[in-house]
């Protein structure tokens, strides 16, 4: 007998497990919610709001691209990445980089350049980005590239838990205070800003910061639907098992790292999409967009919302930067301690979120009658 | 010569702040696994408290000297506090515990920030830490800032403490068995929930002494403990969680090497090499310098 061959992969999981993990994720239930939301969207807000709401509203739709993707890896993977910030700036950077050369024209140097005066020819890394085919494809596929070559490394290694976070969030200090040291080619502290057309159309005009509210919308439900086959595919199973039990599923025959791969590299197409989006929404890319407070307020939102609900992500997302807006424009003390405070209370109290809210309740209602026994558990398995 | 030898000394004053802000850590974080975020914000506290010492006492000399017990009490009594309201119930979630104690570091740095005003502060080093201290070097001479020698005998001095109390004592070898076993300490007989206490009091003691000494080489400011807590990490990811001789070595190997690149380079490009080199470490060593060997799986 020989050890080389792992045996064949088991039996496509039982339906009964699949429905508990999601639990309102009936086809019918999904399509409706599927529908609702492309109504709100796409009818409801341009309509009701206006166009400077709606421009905001498109900025938070970006952040909560990003968070599909960290419900995916650390909702479903475990994989508590702070690093979302170095893919976001990456696909953001690619993308202003490519608007910035469009509007300088071509042969000419982006102004700041001409401003800072320190170069005469453009970069050579500059140079591929003039190309639009090039410059769209780098926004998702090099965070991709970069998440994937040091997911390689890291994850090989059985690197994990709290040295991933760590390293991750090391990795995004490390990219903003470069970008903040290359002030000749990248634009410093300052960041890419002032960015006039995107792909001919002037960002000046309303309807064309409509459109970009569109595509952006589009994305995120599109991004949905994608995260949510996966999340119900034999790889969303394998997926969890990996967060749950590592050890388990290499013995069954799995590679763990390359599972922990796959939506590491998902996760940060999406951010690198997020941010390309970002760039004609906002109008600019910088390095404080992008550090270590940024990133952790990706993951604030998957986290307050429900970091394992693909729908409590997105919503949690959505609903902690609209607040950030609303409340710390009046209020940026009162912001501060607000935020913190949340985070506390609905990390150490409430691990799965505001989705998981009724449920909660509705277990310790349980519990307080059938007596406290299954505390434990309970708890254990909230920890994820 | 001079230009490597000053190099060096200046890598090793670099390690020693960050041996400093990491010791605390080490602690904290291989006893109980808890990644705690506040601790720079502990740090920002002993500093802060060196500010107000001098503000109330007339010599810079004797506040500083007087900050340093008070910093770690207070430092301390702030790690108490959150060890006993929050901490103790996420044991089980020890990346949980990261993103709890960011929302408490975010609400202390708004703190500092109403209470002393969000413009960075400056206390007035002693007489006795201004001047340099020259050596003679065949030729050419060596000088270097007493203050730095200050803070590495500071950090010599912590680091022997802590190794004392936890190879001496009977509070050592219960902090010892905690992080080799935490069941078997608890089934025989050790209070692993006060020696948690007093391992975190002590951790977050030792922050509030790097914040003394960061007051020597730095302004003091309500964003002074993010600045420093990656950094700190960095070196307890490169040392090996919970091994005291792990964070000494990583914490010099990192100084000197930011020194180096940061000479050869600038400081952005040496922040990422350093980042680049910790990752092709950890392809050599995943679980950093120093392991503690276990027969656990995870």
């Amino acid at each position: 007998m020989t050890l080389t061959a792992p045996p064949p992969p088991a039996a496509p999981p039982e339906p009964a497990r699949a429905r508990r993990l999601l639990p309102a994720a009936g086809p019918r239930r999904t399509l409706a919610a599927f529908a609702l939301g492309a109504v709100l969207l796409f009818a409801v807000a341009p309509l009701a709001l206006t166009d400077f709401r709606l421009g905001l509203l498109a900025k938070y739709l970006c952040t909560a691209i990003v968070a599909v993707g960290v419900c995916l890896a650390w909702g479903r993977g475990g994989l508590l990445t702070l690093g979302q910030g170095v893919f976001f700036g990456l696909g953001g950077y690619a993308m202003a980089m490519h608007l910035k050369l469009a509007d300088a024209g071509p042969g000419n140097l982006p102004d700041f350049m001409v401003l800072y005066g320190t170069t005469d020819t453009l970069p050579w890394w500059w140079v591929p980005f003039a190309n639009p085919v090039f410059a769209l494809a780098a926004t998702v596929l090099l965070p991709m590239g970069v998440a994937a070559l040091l997911g390689s490394l890291i994850f090989r290694r059985r690197v994990r838990g709290a040295y991933f976070a760590l390293l991750s969030q090391a990795l995004t200090a490390a990219f903003a205070i470069w970008l903040v040291g290359q002030q000749a080619t990248t634009g410093g502290t300052n960041g890419l800003t002032d960015i006039q057309g995107f792909f001919g159309y002037a960002l000046d005009d309303p309807a064309n910061q409509r459109m970009v509210y569109f595509v952006i919308a589009l994305v995120l439900l599109a991004l949905i639907a994608l995260a949510r086959q996966l999340i119900h595919s034999r790889y969303g199973e394998l997926l969890v098992a990996v967060r749950d039990s590592e050890e388990r599923v290499r013995f069954l025959g799995y590679d763990p790292a390359r599972v922990k791969l796959v939506v590491y590299v998902v996760a940060a197409g999406m951010a690198g999409l997020a941010g390309a989006l970002f760039v004609p929404a906002v109008g600019i890319i910088s390095p404080a967009l992008i550090g270590i407070v940024p990133s952790i307020e990706l993951v604030i939102g998957a986290a307050v919302g429900g970091r394992a609900s693909l729908l409590g992500a997105v919503l949690g997302a959505l609903a902690v930067a609209w607040a950030k807006t609303a409340l710390s424009e009046e209020f940026p003390a009162a912001w501060t301690y607000f935020q913190g405070l949340l985070f506390v209370v609905v990390v150490a109290f409430l691990p799965g979120g505001l989705a998981s809210l009724a449920r909660t309740v509705r277990a310790r209602l349980a519990r307080r009658r059938t007596g406290a026994d299954e505390d434990g558990a309970e708890q254990k398995e909230a920890a994820v | 010569m001079t230009v490597i030898l000053g190099q060096t000394f200046t890598g090793i004053s670099i390690g020693a702040v960050l041996l400093l802000i990491a010791l605390g850590l080490s602690l904290t974080f291989g006893q109980m696994n808890v990644i705690n975020m506040a601790h720079g914000e502990f740090i920002m506290a002993g500093a802060y408290t060196t500010y107000v010492l001098q503000q109330h006492l007339a010599g810079a000399g004797l506040s500083l000297l007087l900050a340093l017990p008070v910093a770690f009490l207070v430092a301390g009594v702030l790690g108490v506090a959150l060890e006993h309201l929050l901490i103790r119930r996420l044991y089980l979630r020890p990346l949980d515990t990261l993103l709890v104690t960011w929302g408490v570091s975010l609400m202390l740095q708004q703190l500092a920030r109403d209470l002393f005003g969000a413009p960075n502060v400056q206390t007035r080093a002693p007489d006795w830490l201004t001047g340099h201290l020259t050596l003679p070097l065949g030729g050419a001479e060596l000088s270097l800032p007493t203050s730095r020698l200050f803070i590495l005998a500071l950090a010599l001095a912590a680091v022997g403490t802590l190794a004392l109390v936890l190879r001496r004592t009977a509070l050592g070898r219960r902090v010892r068995a905690v992080v080799q076993h935490r069941e078997l300490a608890e089934v025989s007989g050790i209070p692993t929930g006060r020696v948690d206490r007093t391992t975190f009091f002590l951790g977050s003691g030792l922050a509030g002494i790097a914040g003394v000494a960061l007051t020597l080489v730095g302004p003091i400011g309500p964003a002074m403990g993010t600045n420093v807590i990656i950094d700190a990490f960095l070196v307890i990811v490169a040392g090996g969680i919970g091994r005291l001789r792990g964070c000494v070595v990583a914490a010099f190997v990192l100084g000197v090497l930011q020194s180096v690149l940061e000479w050869s380079t600038t400081v952005s490009v040496a922040k990422v090499a350093v980042l680049v080199a910790l990752v092709a470490f950890l392809q050599w060593r995943p679980q950093g310098l120093y392991t503690l060997r276990t027969r656990s799986l995870v």
